[in-house]
């Protein structure tokens, strides 16, 4: 932890709000320490705003960890910066040299607006789980944990897929926006499970067409989302949603409705 | 003062939660559909709550100040939760975890409580299971467990490292499918700065949308706070930037008392502070101590590199002072030793404080691989945050603020003070006594959401007459002047000192004197301070921006005024508190470094009662009875 001072030059996209009009405004940060994260050289350039009566750059943050997935933008054109399976929340600034010049900008996809400067609006994604991202299981229904055997394997697949966090980068990083590796993420989380096969159908067509509402491009697995995803999602989890959402059409069976408990 | 009743029913201890299930009234199906209940706070207390009662079909509003319920911080749990499955042969049960968990509360927590906490536990692994939480398991396909501090039992379920995400995406899940069928009402970015009571009863809330700073009122029939801990009020700790009391100090503000303020736990195994800019610690899970080994230098101010000190240089304190519990000792307990070891000058940095958590020999024994599988997460965020690789050389920790037992006092419905107003997970004091067990914050708010809420607001509801309210009553008017005046102030001082730099210095003050270790020069000390701090900052932060906008500088101020009253408690009650127990660590009672209880005086519940600004609390007792348990000095020799 031998922590060095170096000093930034940032170019930071600026945008009041979503309708209002956008523009890079630079800035210098200087020692910053190679220890702090690249949030913290943040805050101390918002503190140093703040003292001199300009607005604070707005970013979404929260666990500062790199598990809630509320960070994220683009740093030199790359999701989240430089490093592979990183958030920019976990990005220490010893990642960087003195004297560097980095152009920060939000992510940008006509699904998710643009709420202020780094800040944008994800809640599509919580619309395509809300489609069918679930196993429907009310509180008190369910039979011992060891009743159902789950092969290692299948618990592992489920696990590196659960392991998303929402934070948009592969929409972000994808030329046409498409949010395939999210929705296939929860897909095949539950999917791989016994308990989530039963309703694998009805989920495969529900978020599928959630996510076209939703105005995301649609995917032409040119992998970049998965190299951007912080959590290392596999590109092979869009080729089993397409597997599934072609299986799910051709068995399409006509639904009786009122069968579903509520 | 008055008495406080806990309502715990009566009869043999395992039946209490059986028979008041009967006894409570219910709510007829076709009528819940008539009743709101409003759920501020999706983390895992929330979520499940939400989910549990869309459910059983009442009308349910959710609302968090996050972008999407996932996000809570709920997210960031590392290392497991508990059940008494006894899935590993090991003698667990139930009533071994109600044993461990009120030994490790250091008997400052209600029995019964904690018997139905052990109770729901194994079901509360069922329903996560049903939902496609994907727990470790085993070759054979069986759930796998893991050991954690002040247990000798494996009971431990996980997620690699990322037990809270799991949990909190299957709750989080499982209220999405409701929203979808039209029980629940979801309103994100949203923040509650006032409960509203009519006629004695929390009938609903005041929020402020973050997006556009409209306040906004909404009316129920009752209103469930899952708001979190207030761990943030340290400035540094392992909790997220948005963690805030500012939920539960509104409703302390509007009558509900406050529990136990100044019982915060220190976990042992954080990463280090290395710098003034610094905006949180991160922890390094308790689960690592199943496999690593926490030691100091012999020698002090020792700067030769850990690798080269030879192994009979090294104190593996824990081992030596904890024989039986060795480095699973509870948390409380391990962070005082690692305090004392760098008090005397064996910290493993020059200007700070740290010690060794070495990995060595297990990976000697298991193999880099199965270190990485368990723990590859982990260690890999620390190599992040250090730029030191942990399979090679080991880990440096120190303790740091991370969860508060003390919260909004409920009783065993868990219902607040305020009739109606219903608390549940970290944000209220119920079940942790002095110091909470690893593993046990996540177990509880899941117990609460899932399985205790649900059924005792049916019976609150069943129970009381509630009339029909419009949020143009004028306790909604009055409650939104009351935000709206609060926000005008905030933006109209125009000072001189940022936001931050209060909350770093109020920190500082908390972290000093009602931190590991407490006296009542220090207390007193920071109860001349805070006063002070809370004057200054209305009279010179300056809040940037507009009121009517996104503005998460005002979020902040608004979060840290509130800090700045909480603080002032917290010390109170420490300085009340003439006695050590758990986390609660008065310097004067002690014997030989362990804390010392004072049974005869203390055997109670503090809850504080707001008697209105500038005026001080006044304190109300719930006196504790183990009837099942015998009090007695905690050891984990
Ligand atoms: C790093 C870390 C690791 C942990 N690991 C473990 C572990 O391994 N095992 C374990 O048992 N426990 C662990 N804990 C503790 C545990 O995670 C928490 O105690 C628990 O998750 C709290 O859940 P909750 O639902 O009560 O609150 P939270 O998850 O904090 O949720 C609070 C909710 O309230 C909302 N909210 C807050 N204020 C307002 C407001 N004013 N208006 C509207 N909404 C509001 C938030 O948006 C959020 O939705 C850990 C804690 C930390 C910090
Ligand atoms: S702030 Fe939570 S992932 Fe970055």
């Amino acid at each position: 932890m031998a922590d060095k001072m170096i000093n930034l030059t940032l170019k930071v996209w600026r945008q009041k709000s979503k309708n209002a009009e956008g523009s890079f405004s630079t800035y210098s940060v200087n020692k910053v320490s190679t220890d702090a994260s690249f949030l913290e050289m943040i805050d101390q350039l918002n503190q140093e705003l703040i003292q001199k009566g300009d607005d604070p750059i707005a970013f979404d943050h929260d666990c500062r960890e790199g598990i809630c997935g509320s960070c994220g933008f683009m740093i030199n054109g790359s999701a989240h910066g430089p490093l592979k399976s990183t958030t920019v929340c976990q990005l220490h600034m010893r990642n960087f040299s003195d004297g560097e010049v980095l152009t920060v900008e939000p992510w940008r996809s006509s699904a998710f607006p643009l709420i202020k400067d780094l800040m944008v609006d994800r809640t599509a994604f919580d619309r395509i789980v809300k489609s069918g991202g679930y196993i429907s299981v009310n509180a008190g229904n369910a039979p011992d944990g060891n009743a159902v055997l789950v092969p290692k394997p299948d618990a592992d697949e489920a696990f590196a897929n659960a392991a998303c966090i929402g934070c948009g980068a592969c929409v972000a990083s994808c030329k046409n926006g498409s949010a395939a590796l999210f929705t296939s993420a929860k897909l095949v989380h539950l999917s791989s499970l016994p308990q989530g096969k039963v309703e694998g159908d009805k989920r495969a067509l529900n978020m599928v067409a959630q996510m076209d509402q939703e105005g995301f491009g649609a995917c032409s697995t040119t992998g970049s989302c998965s190299a951007a995803c912080p959590k290392d999602i596999s590109l092979v989890s869009i080729a089993k949603l397409n597997r599934a959402f072609l299986k799910a059409s051709l068995n399409k069976k006509p639904e009786v409705k009122g069968g579903e408990a509520g | 003062m008055s008495k406080l009743d806990g309502k715990i029913p009566t009869g043999p201890i395992e039946s209490k939660w059986q028979d008041h299930r009967f006894n409570m009234k219910l709510v007829n199906p076709a009528n819940k559909r008539k009743h709101t209940v409003i759920v501020v706070g999706t983390g895992l207390a929330g979520a499940s709550a939400a989910a549990s009662m869309g459910e059983l079909g009442y009308k349910v509003k959710a609302f968090c100040v996050h972008e999407s319920p996932r996000r809570a911080h709920s997210v960031a749990a590392q290392g497991g939760i508990n059940a008494a499955k006894n899935y590993q042969n090991d003698g667990d049960s139930t009533y071994r975890l109600f044993y461990d968990t009120i030994k490790g509360g250091d008997f400052r927590a209600r029995e019964a409580n904690v018997y139905r906490l052990a109770e729901t536990s194994v079901k509360i692994i069922d329903q996560c299971v049903a939902q496609g939480v994907p727990f470790a398991r085993d070759y054979g396909g069986l759930l796998a467990n893991r050991s954690f501090g002040g247990a000798q039992v494996s009971r431990t379920f996980y997620a690699r490292g990322q037990t809270g995400q799991q949990l909190l995406l299957g709750a989080y899940q499982s209220m999405m499918r409701q929203v979808d069928l039209g029980n629940v009402e979801l309103r994100t970015r949203r923040e509650m700065l006032d409960l509203v009571v009519v006629d004695g009863k929390a009938r609903g809330i005041i929020v402020r949308n973050l997006l556009t700073g409209e306040i906004e009122s909404h009316e129920a029939d009752a209103v469930v706070l899952a708001t979190g801990g207030y761990s943030t009020v340290f400035y540094l700790s392992t909790n997220a930037m948005a963690c805030a009391v500012t939920a539960a100090w509104k409703a302390h503000k509007r009558g509900a008392y406050f529990a136990n303020p100044c019982y915060t736990q220190i976990h042992p195994t954080c990463v280090p502070v290395h710098g003034e800019n610094q905006s949180k610690l991160t922890l390094m899970s308790e689960s690592l101590r199943n496999d690593g080994r926490v030691w100091v230098s012999k020698t002090k101010n020792d700067r030769r590199k850990p690798e080269e000190i030879p192994e009979s240089e090294r104190d593996y304190f824990l081992e030596r002072v904890y024989p039986s519990f060795g480095n699973l000792a509870p948390r409380d307990v391990a962070s005082r030793q690692a305090k004392y070891r760098c008090d005397e000058g064996h910290s493993a940095i020059p200007d700070g404080e740290a010690v060794y958590l070495d990995f060595a020999d297990t990976i000697k024994r298991q193999g880099e691989a199965k270190i990485a599988e368990k723990y590859g997460n982990l260690f890999q965020m620390y190599d992040k945050i250090t730029g030191e690789n942990p399979y090679k050389t080991p880990m440096k920790i120190y303790p740091a603020p991370h969860y508060t037992m003390g919260g909004l006092w409920v009783d065993y419905n868990l219902m607040s003070t305020i009739p109606g107003l219903f608390v549940a997970g970290e944000a209220n004091f119920s079940d942790h006594g002095a110091n909470r067990l690893g593993a046990s914050a996540l177990m509880q708010g899941l117990a609460d959401g899932y399985f205790v809420i649900p059924y005792t607001i049916g019976d609150y509801i069943a129970n009381t007459k509630i009339q029909p309210i419009q949020p143009t009553h004028d306790s909604f008017k009055a409650a939104t002047e009351t935000v709206q005046i609060e926000i005008q102030k905030l933006m109209n001082v125009k000072g001189g000192r940022t936001v931050e730099s209060f909350h770093k210095q109020l920190g500082r003050i908390m972290w000093n004197n009602c931190g590991m270790a407490r006296n009542e020069k220090g207390l007193t000390e920071a109860l001349q301070q805070i006063p002070k701090l809370r004057e200054e900052f209305w009279n010179n932060v300056r809040v940037p921006g507009e009121a009517n906008y996104l503005n998460p500088e005002l979020e902040k101020a608004g979060r840290v005024a509130d800090f700045l009253e909480l603080g002032e408690l917290m010390c109170r009650d420490a300085l009340d508190r003439k006695e050590s127990c758990g986390g609660h660590f008065r310097e004067e009672y002690q014997v030989d470094g362990e804390a010392k209880r004072d049974d005869e005086k203390y055997c109670y519940v503090a809850a504080w009662e707001w008697m209105g600004k500038d005026k001080s609390q006044s304190l109300h007792k719930e006196d504790l009875t183990f009837e099942n348990i015998k009090l007695a000095t905690r050891s984990y020799k």
